[in-house]
């Protein structure tokens, strides 16, 4: 399928000028959430599979490709179509753990 | 600006919510049966959660001058327990003939296991049988894209089905794709945290122009917000776009939809002397 060919009708400066703020404390609301992982009470969570997927995510952020949020969903996506023989829990978690 | 809501599970809501959706422009509701937060205990819950659908709520809802249509299913998450599906799937048929039932809904897949997957052959067969219309619904967070290909693949694959009589509810941007590519109306859920919320659904709205794409709250017993449709009106506009594609996206395209179904209508404001 054809990409649609309108563009967003607002400037990159328009849109640095009226969100810029709120994505600036995204960022720093990510930042401060890696910070208190390094100052946790135990380290028993450097291997976590949903926080590799952050890390993988963070990559894709600053890697200057395009389609970065369709690469970020992938990221955190489990790609194999075949059905599980039975249910095993009632709730997704995340992210994607290939050892589940 | 005057709007539909396509997935709200008002149920789970108070009737002040029913008031700000009012007074925020909403003119209908459809509602897909659910989950409830816990498995219920047999096929007499269900009656009993078919009986509110398609009695109580639609009463609640005349109340604000909204028109509140529904879905009927067992939902993918209690899908597990194949005999409670065949019992559930047994009492469907005598509610499809209820003025405000729209089609089947919200089937679909949960954790993607084998039982969902029978579960959800079984509920486009009963659509099929009663030329219903069909609301899927689509799995979570990391479970989405390989659910959504499962449905999808299966939804095509079935050559009784017209793809334009089938929303796929709860898209996001690596699965939005393969909805439209293939006929079906993609829904975006505007849903705090673990859906999209109105920025990135106007980012696919953007990218895939506006054909068969609606908006929905999809608000629940969960955190969620009944008025996120007009939350997403708002910021269209600050993004800049104009009312004319606003009111497409969240008026005209759902009405395009639901009109499929004989049972679908809006009260006539102009004629309404008494709400209820």
């Amino acid at each position: 399928m054809e990409p649609h060919a309108s563009a967003s009708p607002l400037s990159q400066s328009e849109f640095v000028d009226r969100y810029f703020m709120e994505h600036r404390v995204q960022v720093l609301e990510l930042a401060a959430f890696l910070d208190r992982l390094d100052r946790a009470r135990e380290l028993d969570a450097e291997d976590d599979f949903r926080l590799r997927s952050l890390r993988e995510a963070l990559a894709i952020l600053v890697d200057g490709g395009g389609t970065r949020v369709q690469r970020v969903q992938m990221t955190f996506s489990d790609r194999d179509t075949t059905p599980l023989p039975s249910l095993d829990r009632q709730s997704a978690r995340g992210a994607y753990d290939p050892e589940r | 600006m005057e709007y539909l809501d396509l997935h709200a599970h008002m149920v789970s809501r108070t009737t002040d919510d029913y008031r700000a959706m009012a007074l925020t422009g909403c003119v209908a509701v459809t509602e897909p049966a659910f989950w409830a937060g816990y498995d219920r205990p047999g096929v007499e819950a269900f009656v009993d959660y078919f009986n509110r659908l398609v009695d109580f709520e639609p009463q609640r809802a005349a109340q604000y001058g909204i028109a509140h249509f529904t879905w009927m299913c067992l939902n993918p998450k209690e899908a597990e327990d194949r005999e409670l599906t065949r019992r559930v799937l047994d009492v469907i048929p005598s509610y499809l003939e209820r003025p405000n039932v729209l089609g089947i809904g919200e089937i679909g897949l949960n954790r993607v296991t084998r039982n969902e997957l029978a579960g959800f052959k079984d509920h486009v067969d009963l659509a099929m049988e009663h030329d219903q219309l069909i609301h899927v619904h689509t799995p979570h967070l990391e479970d989405k894209w390989k659910g959504t290909k499962v449905i999808v693949d299966t939804l095509a694959a079935d050559q009784r089905i017209t793809p334009r009589r089938v929303m796929v509810d709860h898209a996001e941007e690596h699965t939005v794709e393969m909805i439209l590519a293939d006929g079906f109306w993609a829904g975006l859920t505007l849903y705090p945290v673990t859906k999209v919320g109105p920025s990135r659904a106007i980012d696919i709205i953007e990218i895939h122009g506006p054909e068969r794409i609606c908006v929905a709250s999809a608000c629940d017993w969960g955190e969620s917000r009944p008025t996120a449709i007009p939350e997403f009106v708002l910021e269209m506009r600050r993004r800049g776009h104009p009312d004319s594609l606003i009111r497409k996206v969240v008026y005209d395209n759902p009405i395009e939809l639901l009109s499929q179904s004989p049972k679908f209508g809006l009260p006539d404001r102009e004629a309404s002397v008494a709400w209820g």
